[in-house]
């Protein structure tokens, strides 16, 4: 506590009288960027306010302009296309906008932090740490040298890092992508600011260390009375951190009010939607989301009248005039006409289940998949070392069944796809498609067994040919390989473009006339083009949005229904790998630490990691999140080059203790198809 | 840091074997020797059996093998032979001539980057503005304007308006450096535009990158100042592609010397280097592409240690 107080001397905040009293209020702010197709009015009158020790969320689907009035805020909209065309920021009752540059940017880093997403690339990577976190201290509190080193110290330590005065002569690179974001948050803190804004803190980062960050962000924001702005898609962190909740759709507000209130009782139909279309960890719903259709508009030529109107189910004819954003009920406001009659919160559907996996009939067999890299090391008589990417994996998958495969960045989950898809070798084991060991047939068995063994990418803008239209791409493989005429490929194609719900007209387009989620239907349609038996699935759904997000895994659900496919189901989001898959297996630096029926893993985790990993996940609901005991896992992800000794997970294990630091634990079946790896078990 | 120049430093060794072997076949392959070119000049009748007594005084007639073996011996020993032409030592003729070459080249290269680096920023800062466009033109009209016309339009134009032309004969700086300056300047201005312009293009653009780092803006968003923002923040990452076009650009404008020496009627390694070639002298070539092989491989390394110092990735790799 001693640093608290020392932190907490000299700097004169008070609580204001009223606690009422917003410190910043943003008021009709309208911010235009300039492009070459024309003026883009990325936030188009947006208000929102946030008290003193307060934590207000901004949420939205990405370029609704949540980051853009965060920008707006500090000044530092790209210049010099974009530009404040309009409101007021009033911060500690004084508008910013009537500040010259000068005095804002004394305001900048003093009063106001900002925290960004990207930790890999927001610190200055040719300048110490040291520097980095002393320039404001320097520049706002006029500190010597030696006053500032003492004082960066005492930040490092405040946010964790060990070992705080060696790792101020370090630079960026030295660092992970964690530890360089506690590093931004200890330059945040550096001149005890009133308000921090944080944009997207953690959504480059793993769930364990997405939930350290917040936690320590949390918890210094209390301790030190800081006000938070926490800008973020993720509805689960709002509901576990944020007091207030503002929802953004396409440059506007759709509903504001508190956190507790807006979940439990959504004021517009986005809010209503998006909460229904988020998988949820704590609830086994098998079936369909629900999900909005369509997607946002294009911000060049925003829909007249209600911007959701295009989307929305509620619709009427009134709705072609611009409903205001106004009180509702006290202290929650909605910008819908039908406010007052907006449906009852989200109810847990039952939905029909996932098609039964059709029991018995083996597709695929995994035994024992080994697979190891070797990595140059730098240096001028380096060596080799060796990356154990998947180390003893085994699973099967049924026949229209899906094999959910998660775990954090590293753990070898990609590796194993690809090995299955034999684009990589595997250094040792077995893969069995359908009784044939992939690893040893002949090339042209393999020719024939690829048409039946498709891969669907995590990234849709850079897995499809921008030069060929989307008809192209769906029917290439359908004539090289299938041989099929120019007029049976057509048709083809058409079915397939219903199939996965495009237009038809669509063929005609290339990729980049298309939105992020209709090119991830594109990626689907072309695999499904060679009506496989099995889709390896590598993160297909982890750059989508959320109400685009929840339309794919329909899809892909519908799909395994009606074609009866399998799917090897990779991903790091628990909750959608729980929505999609009948078996889950969960990786740690290339091993195997459970793997269970998806419904025994969720409901009773055995092994000290999976249990973590369900502990950081945050559930989209305030209620759900007040009972859950805030446990973020410690430390950092070892490398994948120096995995510890004995059991990979003791560095960071609650339970461990010396005995697993010497023996492997071996995947036992602890109940009737329940696995684990741990010896405390 | 030291592994890293270690490891330039070795790299150099079979760069430079690598060059003097392809300098020693291509001077072969050429037809012609500096046996004709010289007995021819002196004129009268030449039986080929002069002209083979000639060879084998050089040296000329043993294989060719034994004569690059022979080089390279001289080579790591530092004997360089003696000019066919003159013969004179090689050593001798390239040192009268080198402290010249070498003055030029290092002013104009001072100068260039003194003013690049800055031209560049203000018209990386001031984007699209007349001062952008300014700096535009002007370094354009840098990568159009050879080098020896652009030293011809000097010599006129002091001449024609300010009557007055640079001294003729040499002095060493030493000596005088006035009259060394006012003698040198001049070269060094008409080589080093082209230099000033490449450098000056390429940091503009790097500054303008690096200006849209998110770095930059969590600079501004600690409050630092936007000159600090400039000078500590985005220069030092925008120097790193430049300092590469300042090392590569160093040889562009050692040949461009070649030309402009004879423009200002110096005598440097360029006119050296030009008499060697018209003359079919192979030792003498020899030795100045070796020479220039070393500077090139020496800003390189120079270049490579701006990176160690500049960028701390690359130092502790
Ligand atoms: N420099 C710019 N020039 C032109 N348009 C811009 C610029 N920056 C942002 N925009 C536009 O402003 C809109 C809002 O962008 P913003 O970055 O605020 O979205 P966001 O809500 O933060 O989304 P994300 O979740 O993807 O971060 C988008 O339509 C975007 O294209
Ligand atoms: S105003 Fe109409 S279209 Fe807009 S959200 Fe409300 S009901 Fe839907
Ligand atoms: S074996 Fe030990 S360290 Fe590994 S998970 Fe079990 S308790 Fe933790
Ligand atoms: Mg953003």
């Amino acid at each position: 506590m001693n640093q608290v107080l020392h932190l907490d001397e000299g700097c004169s905040h008070t609580r204001p009288p009223g606690v009422d009293e917003p410190i910043l209020s943003v008021e009709g702010l309208v911010v235009e960027f300039d492009t070459s197709r024309g003026v883009v009015r990325a936030v188009d009158g947006v208000s929102w306010s946030v008290r003193a020790g307060e934590t207000l969320a901004l949420v939205g689907e990405s370029g609704c302009g949540k980051s853009v009035s965060a920008l707006a805020v500090m000044r530092l909209l790209a210049k010099p296309a974009g530009r404040i065309a309009g409101g007021r920021i009033m911060f500690q009752g004084q508008d910013l906008l009537s500040l010259t540059e000068g005095q804002m940017r004394e305001r900048r880093g003093r009063d106001i932090a900002m925290i960004f997403q990207e930790p890999m690339t927001s610190l200055n990577p040719v300048l110490s740490i040291g520097l980095q976190l002393a320039e404001p201290l320097k520049i706002h509190m006029g500190m010597s040298d030696a006053q500032a080193r003492e004082r960066s110290i005492e930040l490092l330590g405040l946010v964790g890092i060990a070992d705080a005065e060696r790792r101020l002569a370090q630079y960026p690179h030295h660092f992970s992508g964690g530890m360089r974001q506690r590093v931004m948050i200890a330059i945040g803190l550096a001149c005890n600011p009133r308000l921090i804004i944080a944009d997207e803190p953690t959504t480059a980062l793993d769930v364990t260390i997405q939930a350290q960050i917040l936690e320590l962000m949390k918890d210094l924001s209390r301790r030190l009375g800081i006000t938070l702005v926490l800008i973020t898609h993720n509805l689960g962190i709002v509901a576990r951190y944020a007091d207030r909740v503002a929802v953004m759709y396409a440059g506007r507000i759709a509903e504001e009010g508190p956190a507790a209130r807006v979940f439990a009782a959504p004021r517009h139909p986005y809010t209503v939607g998006l909460l229904r279309s988020v998988p949820r960890l704590d609830r086994a719903r098998g079936g369909m989301l629900e999900t909005i259709d369509g997607a946002p508009p294009n911000m060049l030529h925003p829909p007249t009248g209600c911007r959701f109107a295009p989307r929305c189910r509620w619709r009427q004819d009134i709705c072609a005039t611009d409903p205001a954003l106004r009180q509702v009920v006290p202290d929650q406001s909605s910008a819908c006409h039908f406010a007052e009659d907006m449906p009852p919160p989200p109810q847990p559907l039952s939905g029909h289940a996932l098609a039964p996996p059709n029991a018995g009939a083996m597709l695929l067999e995994v035994k024992g998949l080994t697979k190891h890299f070797p990595v140059r090391m730098r240096g001028f008589f380096g060596g080799t070392a060796t990356v154990r990417a998947a180390q003893d994996v085994s699973f099967r998958i049924g026949r229209g069944e899906t094999l959910g495969l998660v775990g954090e960045s590293g753990c070898g989950k990609t590796t194993v796809g690809r090995v299955v898809l034999q684009l990589e070798k595997a250094t040792g084991g077995q893969i069995l498609f359908d009784g044939e060991d992939l690893a040893t047939v002949s090339s042209r068995r393999m020719k024939e067994l690829r048409t039946r063994i498709q891969v669907i990418f995590q990234d849709p803008y850079s897995s499809l040919n921008p030069r060929m239209t989307v008809g192209g791409t769906i029917r290439e493989p359908l004539r090289k390989r299938l041989g099929f005429s120019a007029i049976k490929a057509q048709a083809r194609v058409e079915e397939l473009l219903d199939q996965v719900g495009l237009l038809r007209e669509m063929a005609d387009r290339y990729p980049h006339q298309m939105s992020g989620g209709q090119r991830q239907r594109v990626g689907i349609a072309r695999a499904l083009a060679m009506e496989p038996d099995f889709i390896v699935c590598d993160e297909p759904v982890s750059a989508l949005d959320v109400s685009i997000q929840g339309q794919i895994v329909n899809l892909l659900a519908e799909l395994q229904g009606r074609l009866g496919i399998a799917y090897l189901f990779i991903a790091h989001d628990l909750a959608v790998v729980r929505h999609l898959s009948h078996r889950i297996v969960v990786m740690y630096l290339g091993r195997v630490m459970e793997s269970a029926d998806r419904d025994a893993l969720y409901a009773e985790p055995l092994h000290p990691y999976t249990r973590a990993l369900l502990d950081a996940a945050p559930i989209p609901d305030p209620e759900v999140e007040r009972g859950r005991a805030a446990r973020a896992l410690t430390g950092e992800l070892p490398s994948p080059l120096s995995p510890p000794q004995g059991c990979v997970f003791h560095t960071r294990c609650p339970l461990a203790d010396a005995q697993c630091r010497s023996v492997i634990p071996p995947l036992r079946e602890i109940r009737p198809g329940h696995m684990a790896a741990c010896i405390k078990i | 840091m030291l592994r890293y120049l270690a490891r330039r430093v070795a790299l150099m060794v079979p760069t430079l074997f690598g060059v003097a072997l392809l300098t020693f076949i291509m001077l072969r392959v050429v037809p012609g020797d500096v046996v004709e070119v010289k007995l021819r000049a002196d004129g009268g009748y030449v039986t080929t059996e002069i002209l083979e007594r000639e060879r084998a005084r050089l040296g000329l007639d043993k294989p060719l093998p034994v004569q690059f073996v022979d080089w390279m011996t001289g080579l790591v020993t530092l004997d360089l032979g003696n000019s066919m032409w003159t013969g004179r030592p090689v050593a001798e003729e390239i040192g009268v001539r080198i402290g010249l070459t070498f003055q030029v080249a290092l002013m104009a290269a001072f100068i260039s980057v003194l003013i690049a680096i800055p031209l560049g920023t203000i018209s990386a800062l001031y984007r699209d503005t007349w001062v952008d466009y300014v700096v535009r033109i002007f370094t354009i009209a840098g990568l159009a304007v050879p080098s020896f016309w652009l030293g011809m339009l000097l010599l006129l134009l002091l001449l024609t308006v300010f009557h007055w032309s640079p001294p003729v004969t040499y002095t060493p700086f030493y000596e005088n450096p006035l009259q060394n300056m006012a003698q040198l300047i001049w070269p060094a201005l008409a080589v080093g535009y082209r230099y000033a312009a490449v450098v000056a293009r390429m940091v503009r653009s790097s500054i303008i990158e690096v200006m849209r780092e998110d770095y930059i803006r969590t600079a501004r968003a600690k409050g630092v100042f936007e000159r600090l923002v400039v000078a500590r923040h985005a220069m030092r990452n925008a120097l790193l592609p430049a300092v590469t076009v300042i090392g590569l650009e160093f040889a562009f404008l050692l040949g461009g010397l070649v030309v402009t020496e004879q423009v200002f009627n110096l005598n440097g390694i360029g006119r050296l280097f030009v008499e060697a070639v018209s003359r079919n002298d192979f030792v003498l070539i020899q030795a100045l592409v070796m020479l220039l092989a070393a500077v090139f491989v020496t800003m390189n390394l120079i270049v490579d240690v701006l990176y160690g110092v500049l960028d701390p990735r690359v130092r502790n790799a």
